[in-house]
């Protein structure tokens, strides 16, 4: 696998009038070249503001550190003019509601465009060709009657298929997408993956897949980033991570959902609520809802190890040995 | 007699220009005591407006709904009739559902007020005793929504419904606005509460799995008709209508096994302009001749189980062909 983009140690603040928050806490993930790198965890868990951080996008009063790596290049400390380069050329982002980030009064072909020709310098009736092209690869019926419509115009799943294609125009080759499907209907999220699926192959595209829902992941995931409370508990391999979870949060998760084929199973949800980034429990953050928790878990905060199957582990209590000594 | 009877109910909605819209053409659906019925279905299948139709929040343009063998009165300025207040109703986003600036006890007391079924000097210890029967505990009651979390804000609503001490409780889309693992507890809760106090539940949802794991007998609806009804358990394990395989096909599992799940092709139609025929014919696999001019019923085709497809239609009719001659 080579490595496309690097994050090191990257963590986010938010300065409030009680101090500095942690919103994401010391975190490190590889993206390789064509991989779709799926990052699962529940509301307030910081997945979204990590792919903001990424992107130069946090909410003002929110700060990053660490580093991270695209191409030799530091996106974290990177000058204004080079971001806006960055953004939409080398990582696009694809929202959840298609809605609110498509401009309701400007038509389809002035969006897919506008950032073609500033981007790319790109003529325009090239721009149009090319629009064309894009929303005919993504599988827009009669794509010359959509360039002139606008987004109200469009179901759910044909305005989130045209924001794809406004996020591919520039070539990028590493696509955000932030709950993609998650406004969308099961029938319809069905076609959404098989695109998302289909342009990965093809353009060899890396896609950054922030998403709550654990049966898309694991669709459509490569690899597999669990966050909790600011942290990533558990990565790894999609059939490792989904198929055989290890980290009790990651296996409570699991147990939580309904199976679509387990037989009458009932659903074991996990206690409590997850912890809100202004009252995050010491140590590890997991261990007020934890069935496994040891003493040690409320003051030390486990560090994510490599397990030798290939995944990493942040919980000092492996339910796996715990079961043993039971 | 049922709970809550619906029968052929349509629901129009007039555009300010235009035709009018059947979001509701003709569905019938029974909900026994004690007994939780999934609804499940696309955006824009009509489900909520059924769902508003069965507790009077919009008018009916034709059919009947009936709750505890009379008519469902649709709701007005004046207070709804007492009796009607044992049909309830719970919102599917807690953050809207409840007043932001009184106090989450106070709220459920509202009811009590309402209702009069209990005694003042009593509403603390009823509070108390509905906020344990919903999992929070009773130091919650002095709380502002906002103080709550999600998953407490939405059990918050349903003792606001249960206050009310209805035999009946519609619930659209409960659980869509919560996270997994609080979904799960919430789901749960309600599986609960349908056995211990016999109350009946329509459980309006789009996640089909969810359902599975509550609902008792499922009914799908598609374009403003219930296409299929069956109990849960064997809906999933064989579903006859085409639409029903489609959508349960369409479930991503969370098992890292790396399935794409299936796609269905096509979008839904316009509710103002549906197809002629069978509705789904144009995104149906296993589209017959017949299914492009006749509109196929909603028949019983075993116990429990009714299904709107010429496909089970053709091979009914073909066995009672083959008992005429049997018996010629």
């Amino acid at each position: 696998m080579t490595t496309l983009l690097s994050v090191e140690d990257l963590r986010v603040w938010l300065d409030t009038a009680s101090g500095p928050l942690s919103i994401v806490d010391a975190i490190s993930f590889e993206i390789g070249v064509g991989q779709v790198f799926g990052l699962a965890g529940e509301s307030g868990s910081g997945k979204t503001i990590t792919a903001l951080a990424l992107l130069g996008l946090l909410p003002p009063g929110a700060r990053a550190s660490g580093a991270a790596i695209l191409d030799g290049r530091d996106l974290l400390t990177m000058r204004a003019a080079q971001r806006r380069r960055t953004r939409g050329r080398e990582i696009a982002m694809v929202f959840q509601d298609p809605m609110s980030s498509l401009h309701p009064m400007l038509t389809i072909e002035r969006q897919l465009t506008e950032h073609m020709r500033y981007q790319l310098g790109m003529s325009g009736a090239e721009a149009r060709r090319r629009a064309v092209e894009l929303l005919t690869d993504v599988r827009i019926p009669d794509p010359e009657a959509a360039m002139r419509a606008y987004p109200h115009q469009f179901s759910g799943g044909m305005r989130q298929r045209i924001q794809i294609a406004i996020s591919l125009a520039c070539d990028p080759r590493l696509l955000v997408a932030d709950e993609p499907t998650t406004a969308l209907d099961v029938t319809v999220q069905a076609g959404i993956l098989h695109l998302l699926h289909r342009l990965c192959r093809e353009k060899d595209l890396a896609v950054m897949l922030i998403t709550h829902d654990l049966g898309v992941l694991s669709a459509l995931a490569d690899t597999v980033t669990v966050m909790y409370a600011g942290r990533i508990v558990e990565s790894g391999p999609t059939i490792q991570v989904m198929g055989r979870p290890r980290h009790p949060y990651t296996r409570g998760l699991v147990d939580s959902l309904p199976h679509p084929e387990a037989k009458d199973r009932v659903l074991v949800p996990i206690a409590g609520d997850p912890a809100s980034p202004e009252s995050r429990p010491a140590g590890c953050a997991f261990h007020p809802r934890c069935r496994y928790v040891e003493p040690a878990c409320s003051t030390d905060v486990p560090v994510l190890i490599q397990v030798d199957d290939g995944r990493g582990m942040a919980c000092p209590v492996d339910p796996l040995v715990a079961g043993l000594k039971r | 007699m049922s709970l809550l009877e619906l029968r052929d109910v349509e629901v129009i909605y007039q555009r300010r220009d235009g035709a009018p819209v059947p979001a509701v053409a003709g569905a019938s659906l029974d909900v026994e005591a004690g007994e939780i019925v999934g609804l499940v279905g696309e955006t824009g299948c009509g489900k909520t407006s059924l769902a508003r139709a069965a507790v009077g929040l919009v008018p009916i343009a034709s059919g009947t709904v009936a709750f505890e063998g009379r008519p469902v009165h649709v709701l007005s300025r004046r207070a709804r009739p007492a009796r009607e207040r044992r049909l309830q109703l719970v919102f599917q986003n807690p953050y809207e559902s409840i007043n932001p600036r009184r106090t989450v006890g106070a709220q459920v007391a509202d009811a009590f007020a309402i209702g009069r079924t209990v005694p003042r000097s009593k509403w603390r210890q009823g509070v108390d005793d509905l906020l344990q029967r919903v999992g929070l505990p009773a130091s919650i009651s002095r709380r502002f929504p906002h103080q709550l979390s999600g998953g407490q804000r939405q059990r918050i609503a349903i003792a606001r419904a249960l206050a009310a001490d209805p035999s009946m409780i519609v619930l659209d889309e409960p659980l869509s606005a919560l996270d997994a693992s609080v979904q799960a507890q919430v789901a749960n809760l309600l599986v609960e509460l349908a056995r211990d106090l016999q109350v009946g539940m329509l459980l309006i949802s789009h996640d089909l799995a969810i359902v599975r794991h509550v609902a008792h007998r499922t009914a799908v609806m598609y374009l403003g008709l219930v296409v299929e009804t069956a109990p849960t358990a064997e809906l999933w394990k064989a579903p006859k209508h085409p639409y029903t395989k489609a959508l349960i096909a369409s479930i991503p599992h969370a098992d890292g096994a790396g399935h794409l799940p299936a796609a269905l092709s096509g979008e839904i139609p316009d509710p103002a302009r549906p197809p002629a025929g069978c509705r789904f014919h144009p995104r149906c696999s296993r589209v017959m001749d017949k299914c492009r001019t006749e509109a196929p019923q909603l028949v019983a085709k075993e116990a429990g189980r009714a299904v709107a497809c010429w496909l089970y239609e053709e091979l009914m009719v073909h066995d009672q062909v083959g008992g005429r001659e049997a018996r010629s």
